[in-house]
């Protein structure tokens, strides 16, 4: 009889991570702490983000990833208590540099937030808003051509073609949270940060939402923070879940909800949280 | 592992538990009885047998439509996912593992009129315990989420596979001896060959434990002994 290896021996000399990165990445964050006053909400957060794909970030209320989300783009220079340690690169250099401008930077970052918000102008003016004062277009016809591709690329443009000098506020929320996302896909960024874009949507509205990632990452880098799982799973390749302040698991979305590594990961997604 | 915050579902999949406990119970039982009636030429218990099955085609029916109604409402994930889609196919090999009980006592009732030789019959009962043995074990390990026990049954199927054989050579020689013996040894083989797919089953049962409790599928070959699909005895030339 040929005595073949064991097969359980031959599994446990699997280390136990999870697919690695195919996509170069875009965003690597390393060692990072972020602090308001004297309160730490991140700590040593290391994670790299692979371009041109959907990343979501779940955890539960308070684990802190709504505030490495604001990290990415320095959202959160605007709170005087925060404090942000450690490095965070986006391709490979350093957006916490002092030479670096802010403003430049959220132009390659861009984000849309829970609550659609667009600004009280009309459909047009939101859109336009970005490149007009980043001077990004040379003429009326060029911008004209900017609005209309951003808002086809948000999956809005056969909804208000008609009226893009209706004011932007009067959209249904779910068209107006793809006005947001047209505002920021308008000045051409590199990277879109989702910070529940969809727990104020209907779930119709939030499909549209889910189909226009779906179509997005092909060219954006996309991370996104939410609350529903089902989401997360669905929207996502990638997959970090944060508790307490910590970067407990990152992996690919299959391995997160099928078979997570870290028993805290597998409480959470399952429900059993206490 | 920690309790859901939602205590009906944690409840439910408790009960898709008990339920394959239940069947398991009754497939254990049935591939036992199943044996019994044929060795007792008891045809009535043959047909008590037979009707029994009907019950774990019931709870695999049962099941099923709650594992259904779980994944619609529950949307279960990770240990959950598995342990739903496991109870899934653990339930559908224990019903095979029921359709063949049933078959070995359909054959119990169509010979339970003939004499068998004197120990013919000892290779089948070795079968029917490792058999019955191999399914007590791997439902052990479901219940423990054990999966070392489940591939110590994965890798035993091979014993069972060995056992088949020598009755299947046992058979064909009774067979050759004397022609009359043909019609009551089809149906021993075909029993003997009822007995070793459960053996099957039950494998197929260990590895669905390794990925519930592991996640993974057990790696390489299962090492396999049935050899009598390339066996051939010719009759002696006179």
């Amino acid at each position: 009889m040929d005595m073949r290896p064991d097969p359980l021996v031959m599994m446990t000399t699997q280390a136990p991570t999870h697919a690695t990165l195919s996509a170069p990445t875009k965003v690597a964050a390393k060692n990072v702490n972020v602090f308001y006053g004297a309160k730490q909400a991140l700590t040593n957060v290391s994670v790299e983000i692979p371009e041109k794909s959907v990343t979501a970030f779940i955890g539960p209320s308070g684990c802190g990833k709504s505030t490495f989300l604001r990290c990415i783009n320095r959202m959160n220079d605007t709170v005087d208590s925060c404090r942000v340690e450690g490095l965070i690169q986006i391709d490979g250099k350093d957006i916490y540099d002092p030479a670096l401008d802010p403003v430049q930077l959220r132009a390659r970052v861009g984000m849309v937030f829970q609550k659609p918000n667009p600004f009280p102008k009309s459909v047009y003016d939101n859109v336009a808003y970005g490149p007009r004062i980043h001077g990004l277009s040379r003429s009326k016809a060029e911008l004209d051509q900017i609005v209309e591709q951003s808002l086809r690329k948000a999956s809005l443009w056969e909804e208000v073609k008609d009226r893009l000098s209706d004011s932007g506020t009067g959209l249904s929320g779910g068209q107006q949270q793809r006005l947001c996302i047209a505002r920021t896909i308008a000045i051409n960024p590199e990277i879109i940060l989702m910070d529940e874009p969809c727990s104020a949507l209907d779930p119709i509205a939030t499909a549209r939402i889910e189909e226009l990632m779906e179509e997005l990452r092909k060219n954006f880098t996309m991370i996104i923070v939410t609350h529903s799982m089902q989401q997360a799973a669905r929207v996502s390749q990638r997959t970090a879940f944060f508790h307490l302040g910590i970067l407990v698991e990152t992996g690919s979305t299959s391995d997160i909800f099928t078979n997570p590594v870290d028993k805290r990961t597998q409480d959470y997604i399952t429900g059993r949280f206490g | 592992m920690s309790e859901h915050i939602v205590k009906s579902y944690e409840q439910e999949l408790t009960g898709l538990d008990d339920k394959i406990s239940q069947m398991g119970g009754l497939a254990e039982q049935l591939v036992g009885e199943a044996f019994d009636s044929l060795a007792s030429h008891n045809p009535a218990r043959a047909r008590a047998t037979v009707a029994s099955d009907a019950t774990i085609d019931l709870l695999h029916r049962e099941l099923e439509e709650q594992v259904i109604l779980m994944i619609a409402r529950r949307q279960p994930l990770a240990n959950d996912l598995r342990q739903v889609i496991s109870v899934l196919k653990v339930a559908g090999e224990l019903e095979r593992v029921g359709d063949l009980a049933k078959n070995v006592a359909k054959r119990a009732q169509a010979i339970s009129g003939e004499t068998h030789p004197k120990g013919l019959l000892t290779g089948l009962q070795h079968m029917t315990d490792l058999a019955s043995r191999q399914l007590k074990d791997v439902l052990d390990a479901y219940v423990a989420r054990n999966p070392e026990r489940a591939m110590q049954v994965w890798r035993q199927d091979e014993n069972l596979d060995a056992v088949y054989n020598s009755v299947f050579r046992e058979l064909l020689t009774y067979m050759m001896e004397d022609p009359r013996n043909i019609g009551l040894c089809t149906h021993l083989l075909f029993v003997a060959k009822n007995l070793e797919r459960i053996g099957d089953h039950t494998t197929n049962i260990a590895e669905t434990v390794t990925y519930m409790t592991r996640g993974s599928l057990p790696e390489g070959e299962r090492p396999k002994g049935d050899l009598t699909s390339s066996t051939l005895m010719s009759v002696p030339h006179r």
